[in-house]
């Protein structure tokens, strides 16, 4: 029961906030990607390194359970998933989330974004023996790997040398750097985007 | 994902079955919902579940989110201005345009295990390797296409 009120909250909260920082719109997201709008990218930027300073520095502090932390498996499939992802992100300007968040909000080629998705997920389930048969699920670089060794969890370290807590707290330092130093625009004239309240002329 | 289980599962109840032998006490002959001892189909068997609600719940803040901005203008329902100063304002070509970009990208999702929240935000946060894959590989692809596709402003 805990968890599915934690799934409330945190998801609702998760809703609220992919549509205040403009995430659900595609206007937004297409201005990302043809780097002439870049809020969204510094705004993400931010959430990320942010993120990670805070779990990173929690677990060094022991106030967080590494135990939480879920890695990844690593494999040709992330990449090769990676690129169809992007492709599709940049001709709708929406990702599984945003996209359901927008369609939430009452844009309708977001519901086709949806349903499109649906069958896609189902075309993945119905193929997957097929994608499996083809090796591209094999792990690569022992699979749930972290850059760094991150202590009271089993996951292989790339340098396991460094500590990962550190390491973590180091990348999330840059992240937020980078969140900070990256221009409005690197291309056109950079348009300020309308207050979301705003919207209603457009 | 775990919605298009349960769809499926009202259409064909062989879908997921009761299994003592599988780590999850569930089965399915789809090799998808089968992998990780049941994992997948134990969720189609019991929807309320962390990750179901959690979609739920994203619906219902961005609604709520969207209600109290004043709402999403009539036009932009429809398709964004960007695309509207490309490629014309016929809303099926949007519409067919983003059906078939949600399929791709939730294929993508599928294949790479994880999608822009689950190998770009939590990924990348816990310095996972496939987190910084997915990111090279979503970006290197989407970065070129918007840049192709919307070449005006709007």
């Amino acid at each position: 029961m805990t968890t599915i009120i934690l799934a409330i909250l945190i998801g609702g909260a998760f809703g609220i906030a992919l549509d205040r920082v403009g995430a659900t719109n595609p206007d937004l997201i297409i201005g990302m990607l043809r780097l002439s709008r870049l809020h969204l990218m510094k705004t993400i930027l931010l959430a990320i390194g942010f993120a990670s300073i805070l779990l990173l520095g929690g677990i060094l502090a022991g106030i967080a359970d590494p135990g939480n932390l879920s890695v990844k498996g690593a494999h040709l499939g992330v990449l090769l998933g990676g690129i169809l992802l992007g492709v599709g992100f940049a001709v709708a300007g929406y990702c599984p989330g945003t996209g359901l968040a927008a369609g939430a909000t009452g844009r309708k080629d977001a519901m086709f974004f949806v349903l499109g998705g649906l069958s896609g997920a189902a075309a993945f389930m119905a193929s997957y023996s097929w994608v499996k048969s083809t090796g591209i699920l094999t792990k690569l670089f022992g699979g749930k790997t972290t850059l760094g060794a991150i202590s009271g969890t089993d996951y292989p370290a790339l340098l396991s040398s460094i500590p990962g807590e550190w390491l973590g707290i180091a990348m999330g330092l840059a992240l937020v750097g980078i969140a900070v130093a990256l221009p409005d625009s690197l291309r056109g004239h950079s348009r300020i985007p309308e207050a979301a309240g705003k919207e209603m002329g457009s | 994902m775990i919605l298009d289980g349960i769809l499926w599962d009202i259409v064909d109840p062989q879908v997921v079955v009761e299994s003592p032998e599988a780590k999850s006490g569930f089965a399915s002959p789809n090799a998808y919902l089968n992998k990780s001892g049941g994992k997948y189909a134990k969720s189609v068997a019991n929807p309320v579940n962390y990750s179901f609600v959690f979609v739920l719940a994203i619906i219902a803040g961005a609604t709520l989110s969207a209600l109290m901005r004043g709402g999403v203008g009539r036009a932009q329902r429809v398709m964004p201005d960007i695309w509207r100063a490309n490629l014309g304002d016929s809303p099926l070509k949007r519409y067919l345009a983003a059906f078939i970009a949600g399929f791709i990208v939730l294929y993508g999702a599928r294949l790479a295990g994880g999608c822009t929240s689950g190998h770009m935000m939590s990924g990348v946060m816990q310095t996972a390797i496939s987190g910084y894959i997915f990111t090279a590989g979503a970006f290197l692809a989407g970065i070129p296409t918007a840049i192709l596709l919307f070449n005006k402003e709007g």
